[in-house]
């Protein structure tokens, strides 16, 4: 069993080591804030549970001790502080905004979000902060700069000034169809131009020159601009649609012949996804035109996206049957899109519609293929080739990121604080999702029932599977903690939220309540789309490119990465291998992986990278300037060996 | 306390390693930077690639958190009689063991104006931020000497749109280690480079200055002169022992050991590029200056300061660099001149720019190293082959197993085998690829 696991604890070899300070005592500084932080959560989720609205004495102390405690908890640096403070303050004030969810008060959710996400931004903005930096604006890069690469940028300024005078809505745009054209190509031939300038003239290789220069994409004036039109964009896309008329009503000669009906901000959000992914796909391609992996890896995202993404699910749009309530609209009929990161793939009027008999068999196609999906090819294919397959092959947020975002790349967090506190989070979503599906499709199931082929969905038959499902996991886990327990607590946690789903839900079943976490379903579900589906995914997971780097949602939140990031971890083929004793400790790996995995402290020791976290991109490996890292898949035994130079009594030798 | 004077690779693994088996107290001492950072990767910096931050491997928390502490700090000299050494600023330190990991600083032959202001090497921090900064409005750069650094200084004046004139003073590029064919195809390779001038066969005879002790053109022995606002002294690197002068401990060109490190004085050892040993192992050089001998070294160091006696014996040669866009990696011996009694098989791929260079001994067949551009090979299955005394046959023919490019990457050996069997009039057929620990099993 042991060689299959291996060092369960990640990294740890002994107290010295990149976590070495895992192994000490823990502060009286990192105690209190740790304290300060449960009880202020604590008192501020008692209080909203009294009364979600509005301000109380309690929510503020909630409040005033969450946010000393994470100041304190991030005291090393000044900024540091501020900044998780800004942040804290950020969420409460979206919280508040959110209470106005489904209310007529638009407006006032707006005044709420807006600020509340401005304050995110600035206290992103202070964890960042690099007190040597100068704030740069025109530096070294802008005179580097070849003709070119200034004319592509030209011309996508004039394609994304188009866009915006539209999404400012005070000129009018007519004939809207000459300026769709003319935007889109402008930003196509300006991407191509500019990426025929960077590239085309230097030999194929590594060519990052000026990445930490560049104002884009080093935090300067320009990416914080960027991120700030980016987060305002996406906050109007998802609460005041609206309001964005003219810019929809230029995407509406190109809906009208896509699926025959007008644009909507969804059509237009997509619209530019895949034109955004295919053209900075190409970009991609050729920067890396020494790699084929790259190149096959990218052709392949950017297909998915173009066809899987964006055509199967316009063709199914068309098939709807006119009474059968849309089974397959947008994201939802992309096949690749599974549970639990399409979070609503399994709810109760999905199903309802998925079984609809004018719409079959392709609706119980989908029904089966989401079980599937979940179920049977994920776990397998991981197994065999690492998450990577989804992450950085098929998935659409991954397929955004490695493309768009692959100027982001470098602007990840690679201290051990931040994997510490990405573990937290992306588990936390996990379980989250896990427990907003069960609850909301059993208080669905409380009134109705589905037949499925031979197979009746109720109450009871949903109440036996979940509670089976649960005490098997809950089984697994409970062996594990008793061989493993004392280095590995989370293997309780798990426990314990199994327990709490089998314990909670027997107690609702007896009793015969629709709700089974005390909360109502449907509210935890609105809070799940609004706080994770929407703020966390896009208006953070994009908005914040040029702040935070581009994997900000699969690193912290994707609740499918943390799936199958377990697999990767315990039980796959899949590793990054280090070549023997070729590190030079250069840090470009550490520096290029978006996922903020710091691959130099394993490739410097001869380790192997097994990381629950790594999407498996290559760059890593592409960056190595002395071709120290592979990724591949091979025999699980040895998978967590190193083979670092050891010294032995008789001399040097690489430990095989 | 332990200490140790320099904080390379050689001086923090020596710390680390000795943490890891005692809890003396252990304080590095470095003039240069407080914490640790990759040498090798400076060029990165200028580039853009990375920041400077980037490129220390360890967290600023590692070192209190592991007890290590780090003194920001020059040493002015050692007293090995009192088992002290005195700062700079008069504090007195004494040591249990002290550990002289000073590095290596770049050669200067004695050029006129090799001092001059707009003139600098690039192997310290201070280097970087000196060419960093003479670097606004820098239009043309000299760079002197054909070595490994020589060619990353001007790749970072290339990215920065800066013409660079190369003097080599061979006909070959690196001819000093690389073979012929090794080096005029990495000469193909650096001649693709906008904006690269090459002067091969060339030497610096002056460097001209102006009124303010400037740079402002070099003159070569071949009596021209090219105008420039920098120029790069890389010609090679030697033991940096100033600090030794008095202290009675004997050097030669570096500080002089025997293979367990110690040096002529009582708990006092000499690690990295400082160390010149005076008993070589056979078939390696007194002085071994690259990353990996360092690292060994201060593995090897910690055992003898913490009481377990391990003499420097380390293992197969093998090393790494990058010519611009080509990797180089190599395993064994090949040596620039072919040693009489063996034999060599170079397989090159002009359009893909792949080259690998076998070298065996004539009789055995024995495979006795191999240089390989373009490809990457993995460490452990090479090494393998060199201690089991592999022939070149058994090399190539499980040469797919050894193979560590990305995935999907073109393969070659098949071509290789092909055009091994026509040179030596063999009938080889490529084993199928295996997994690499299979191999090892063997």
């Amino acid at each position: 069993m042991a060689k299959y696991f291996g060092k369960m604890s990640e990294m740890i070899d002994d107290n010295l080591s990149i976590a070495g300070d895992q192994s000490q005592e823990m502060s009286w500084k990192a105690k209190l804030s740790i304290t300060l932080l449960v009880i202020g959560l604590t008192l501020f989720s008692w209080a909203i549970y009294k009364d979600a609205k509005g301000l109380s004495y309690l929510k503020i102390i909630g409040f005033l001790l969450t946010a000393a405690g994470s100041g304190l908890f991030f005291s090393k640096k000044w900024y540091y502080s501020v900044g998780s403070v800004l942040f804290i303050l950020g969420i409460v004030a979206v919280y508040y905004g959110y209470t106005f969810q489904g209310s007529k008060l638009k407006d006032l959710r707006l005044a709420y979000v807006l600020p509340g996400f401005a304050s995110m931004f600035a206290g992103s903005l202070f964890f960042t902060f690099d007190p040597s930096k100068r704030f740069g604006f025109l530096n070294n890069y802008s005179k580097s700069l070849n003709w070119p690469q200034s004319i592509g940028i030209l011309m996508a300024l004039g394609g994304v000034g188009i866009l915006f005078v539209a999404w400012l809505g005070q000129v009018d745009l007519n004939p809207s169809w000459v300026y769709f054209s003319l935007s889109l190509g402008l930003m196509a031939l300006g991407i191509l131009t500019y990426t025929y300038g960077i590239y085309a003239e230097h030999t194929a290789g590594i060519k990052n020159n000026h990445v930490m220069f560049n104002s884009l994409t080093s935090r300067g004036i320009i990416g914080f601009a960027f991120g700030i039109l980016l987060t305002m964009f996406y906050i109007q896309l998802y609460w005041n649609g609206d309001s964005l008329s003219e810019l929809i009503s230029l995407f509406d000669v190109y809906s009208q012949f896509r699926r025959g009906t007008p644009a909507d901000q969804w059509f237009v959000y997509g619209t530019l996804y895949s034109f955004v992914i295919l053209f900075l796909g190409i970009k991609f391609i050729i920067k890396y035109r020494h790699s084929k992996y790259h190149l096959i890896r990218t052709v392949v995202v950017i297909l998915s996206q173009l066809i899987l993404a964006d055509l199967i699910p316009s063709i199914m749009d068309a098939m709807n049957s006119v009474d059968g309530k849309s089974v397959y609209v947008g994201y939802n009929s992309n096949p690749i899109a599974s549970w639990p990161l399409n979070y609503d793939g399994f709810t109760g009027s999905k199903i309802q519609a998925q079984i609809y008999s004018a719409d079959q068999p392709i609706g119980m196609a989908y029904f089966f293929w989401g079980l599937i999906m979940f179920l049977v090819v994920t776990p397998i294919v991981t197994y065999y080739v690492g998450k990577r397959w989804y992450c950085s092959w098929f998935c659409g947020c991954g397929g955004l990121a490695e493309t768009a975002g692959d100027s982001f790349r470098h602007l990840s967090n690679k201290s051990v604080k931040a994997w510490k506190i990405e573990r937290w989070v992306i588990h936390s979503v996990m379980v989250f999702v896990l427990l907003m599906t069960i609850a909301t499709l059993y208080s669905y199931l409380t009134k109705k029932e589905f037949e499925i082929g031979f197979f009746t969905l109720n109450k009871v038959t949903f109440y036996i599977s979940v509670v089976a499902l649960s005490l098997a996991s809950a089984t697994v886990l409970y062996l594990g903690y008793r061989k493993y327990g004392k280095k590995h607590k989370f293997l309780l946690v798990g426990l314990i939220i199994f327990i709490f789903i089998i314990v909670f839900m027997t107690i609702a079943f007896l009793a015969g309540k629709s709700d089974l976490f005390l909360i109502s379903s449907k509210s935890i579900k609105t809070a799940y789309g609004f706080f994770i589906g929407a703020a966390f995914s896009g208006v953070i997971g994009v908005g914040f490119y040029p702040v935070l780097g581009n994997r900000v949602w699969c690193r912290f939140g994707c609740p499918m990465a943390g799936y199958m990031g377990l697999f990767q971890r315990f039980k796959s083929r899949f590793r990054i291998t280090t070549n023997g004793a070729q590190c030079i400790s250069c840090g470009n790996c550490s520096t290029y992986c978006e996922q903020g995995i710091d691959v130099r402290a394993y490739a410097q020791k001869g380790e192997n990278i097994v990381r629950s976290s790594c999407v498996g991109c290559g760059v890593c490996s592409s960056v190595c300037p002395r071709g120290v890292l592979k990724l591949e898949n091979g025999p699980e035994e040895g998978r967590f060996d190193g083979n670092p130079l050891e010294i032995t009594k008789d001399g040097v030798k690489l430990n095989m | 306390m332990i200490l140790i004077i320099g904080n390379g690779i050689s001086g923090v693994t020596a710390a680390r390693n000795i943490r890891k088996q005692s809890a003396e107290p252990i304080t590095i001492i470095s003039a240069e930077s407080k914490y640790f950072f990759s040498r090798t990767a400076l060029m990165y910096v200028y580039m853009g690639h990375m920041k400077f931050e980037h490129i220390q491997p360890y967290e600023n928390h590692f070192w209190e958190d592991n007890k290590i502490d780090l003194l920001h700090a020059k040493v002015s000299s050692i007293d090995t009689s009192n088992n002290s050494i005195t700062m700079e600023n008069g504090d007195l330190l004494s040591y249990s063991k002290l550990i002289l990991a000073t590095g290596s600083k770049p050669n200067k032959f004695g050029w006129k104006g090799q001092d001059a202001k707009r003139v600098g090497g690039l192997y310290s921090k201070q280097d970087l931020e000196y060419a960093e900064k003479y670097s606004v409005g820098l239009k043309a750069a000299v760079v002197v000497g054909g070595g490994l650094i020589g060619i990353e200084l001007a790749e970072m004046f290339l990215s920065r749109n800066i013409k660079v004139h190369f003097l080599v003073r061979e006909k070959y590029f690196w001819n000093g280690v690389l073979p012929k064919q090794d080096s005029s195809f990495i000469m193909d390779h650096i001649s693709k480079h906008h904006g690269l001038i090459m002067h091969y066969e060339n030497e610096l005879d002056e460097i001209i200055t102006n009124e303010n002790n400037e740079a402002i053109a070099i003159k070569t022995k071949l009596g021209e002169t090219i105008e420039c606002q920098f120029v790069g002294l890389t010609a090679g690197v030697s033991p940096n022992i100033s600090l030794l002068e008095s202290s009675g401990i004997e050097t030669n060109r570096g500080i002089m050991i025997n293979r367990y490190f110690e040096t002529s004085a009582k708990d006092v050892y000499a690690i990295g590029d400082c160390a010149e040993f005076r008993d070589p192992v056979p078939g390696r050089r007194p002085l071994e200056q690259v990353w990996y001998t360092g690292k060994i070294m201060g593995e090897l160091i910690a055992k003898n300061v913490t009481g377990e006696r391990c003499e420097y014996t380390p293992g197969q040669w093998f090393n790494s660099a990058k010519f611009f866009d080509i990797e180089y990696q190599t395993y064994g011996n090949v040596l620039s001149n072919l040693p009489e009694g063996q034999e060599e098989f170079v397989y090159k791929h002009d359009k893909n720019q792949i080259l690998l260079h076998f070298v065996f001994e004539k009789e055995s067949r024995k495979f006795i190293g191999i240089n390989n551009f373009g490809i990457r090979m993995r460490h452990l299955v090479l090494n393998e082959w060199l201690i089991t005394d592999a022939t070149i046959e058994e090399v190539l023919l499980d040469l797919k197993s050894a193979n560590f490019d990305p995935e999907f990457h073109k393969k070659y050996e098949d071509d290789v085998i092909k055009q091994f069997n026509a040179k030596f009039n063999t009938q080889l057929v490529s084993n199928k690829p295996k997994w690499w620990q299979n191999i090892l099993a063997k």
